[in-house]
């Protein structure tokens, strides 16, 4: 078994194909990407290759520590970043092959005129723990 | 197996052990251990005396663990010292872990854990499913409270209002999980009201059981939120608004207003409206106006600003807005209601996307984006 990360983007990934902003989908349409994602993770939980999914705001902060006694400093939300995370889901599978498999489906939710979004989600493996056996 | 009965008596027996000369940390350990018995124990059916039961066996578990113990300073005369015939409840041992659990030293995230335990009989691994957090990490949270409590007395007088602050983040922010957060934060709340005849217990269990009786109609198909104008109404719990009303004139009557009383008022105002064009709107300004000469809370001004829009009319709303800073949660949300409210929807709309990027949570976020999709539907459709 191996975990992988599939990152969505609000930012920062190549255009969807059928890149429409949201707001501007009927509410039927919005209800039905809804719907897609959960039982897409219901279904992972099902097979047993579910490990967490969350979704972030859009808005953060940068933070540093800036020397001994002095609060840290705080700068942003940048509107010009580049890269800004969506959310993730992390999932447990047996294969990179099944982790491609389960990223293309989550990409393929339902978006403005009940077609595919064709969206590029980030997929990154976990770096493991040693394996026991190594020769 | 009465689940609820067993739960019922932790804090009762937890408070047993500590007149038997447990502390509580020690004492709260110990019933947990009972709990988990009990469960595979009375499988085939509840003892006689289920109190005496649970009593006896956490005190055995009590002694197994100072026993265990090596530095334990009192360990002989703990083990000598046989139980004394329960001297019962003098004073209410269960409103005193009640106040031990809120008490001040600990910070709210605390509180609601040891209260949920101790008070609650809920399993470490029940809270940590609930608040989505990993149990080792609460069993930390829970060790960590107890010790900043062990040097409470036992005895000492609580504020109720600490208390209250507490069942109120239960009962607000529950998630999800096994337990039912919201009703086992109502039942916290009737054992604390059957124990004080405080104003404000009693407001904040009608707030309570006001919230719980719409709970039904509150959420659609797939988690969808409804808002109260457009909640099927037929699906309110109207027993559960008989009591609420009942217990909350009953406080009011005693003329001692507090800020869960005027919160209950107007979700009682709210639940008294069988159409939603019946509402009452301008008593409920009369009670914001009231929660912000008690409270004078930012959020209070927020929630009255959108009862004068439908008392006053979507304008003197958008008069009682602009007065409030902007960064409040939920103020753009509010302020793109209003605007549809003023037959403005291209202002509506691009403020309903501005509040979905800033909700705090997911369903509010897919809430809002839906109006803002709704409103542009519409749009393209006359343009």
């Amino acid at each position: 078994m191996a975990k992988y990360l599939l990152l969505k983007h609000y930012r920062g990934a190549p255009a969807a194909v059928n890149d429409v902003p949201m707001d501007q989908w009927t509410p039927e349409e919005v209800s039905a990407h809804i719907q897609y994602m959960r039982d897409f993770a219901t279904r992972l939980e099902g097979s047993g290759e579910f490990v967490d999914g969350q979704a972030l705001s859009p808005e953060g902060t940068f933070v540093r520590y800036d020397g001994e006694g002095r609060p840290p400093v705080t700068d942003g939300p940048f509107a010009e970043t580049k890269d800004l995370i969506a959310g993730w889901m992390v999932i447990d599978v047996d294969t990179y092959e099944r982790a491609l498999e389960l990223a293309g489906e989550l990409s393929a939710a339902p978006g403005a005129g009940g077609k595919p979004i064709h969206e590029w989600l980030e997929l990154r493996p976990f770096l493991a723990e040693p394996q026991t056996i190594t020769e | 197996m009465d689940e609820a009965l067993l739960r019922a008596l932790t804090p009762t027996v937890i408070g047993i052990l500590v007149r038997r000369g447990a502390d509580f940390a020690a004492a709260e350990d110990a019933v947990q251990e009972g709990l988990v018995e009990a469960v595979r124990a009375w499988s085939d059916g509840v003892p006689r005396d289920p109190k005496g039961w649970l009593v006896t066996v956490a005190w055995r578990k009590f002694l197994d663990a100072a026993r265990a113990d090596t530095s334990r300073r009192h360990r002989e005369e703990l083990v000598e010292a046989e139980p004394a015939p329960g001297p019962g409840e003098a004073v209410d041992d269960t409103l005193q872990l009640y106040f031990l659990c809120a008490h001040p030293s600990l910070t709210p995230a605390s509180a609601v854990a040891l209260t949920l335990r101790a008070v609650g009989g809920l399993t470490t691994r029940q809270i940590a499913q609930a608040y989505l957090v990993p149990e080792a990490t609460m069993a930390q949270r829970i060790s960590r409270a107890k010790r900043t409590v062990s040097g409470v007395r036992f005895n000492e007088p609580g504020d109720v209002a600490t208390v209250l602050r507490v069942l109120y983040l239960v009962f607000n922010e529950g998630y999800s999980g096994d337990v039912d957060l919201a009703a086992e934060a109502i039942r916290l709340t009737r054992q604390l009201a059957a124990r004080t005849t405080h104003e404000e217990v009693a407001g904040l269990l009608a707030l309570m059981l006001l919230h719980h009786a719409r709970r039904a109609a509150r959420t659609g198909p797939g988690g969808r939120l409804v808002p109260l104008v457009e909640q099927d109404r037929s699906l309110w719990d109207t027993g559960l608004i008989a009591e609420g009303v009942d217990i909350l004139q009953a406080a009011l009557a005693r003329d001692r207003l507090g800020e869960f009383q005027a919160q209950a008022a107007i979700a009682a105002l709210h639940a008294d409206a069988q159409r939603a064009e019946e509402t009452d709107w301008v008593q409920i300004v009369e009670w914001y106006d009231e929660l912000v000469r008690l409270t004078d809370s930012p959020v209070a001004r927020l929630n009255r600003a959108v009862a004068v829009g439908e008392a006053d009319g979507p304008r003197a709303g958008l008069a009682a807005l602009a007065v409030l800073d902007p960064a409040l949660p939920r103020y753009t949300a509010a302020a793109a209601y209003l605007h549809e409210r003023d037959g403005d929807p291209v202002t509506a709309a691009r403020l309903y996307a501005e509040a979905a990027r800033l909700a705090p949570n997911l369903a509010e976020c897919e809430h809002l984006t839906r109006q803002a999709a709704r409103l542009n539907a519409g749009l393209r459709e006359y343009s």
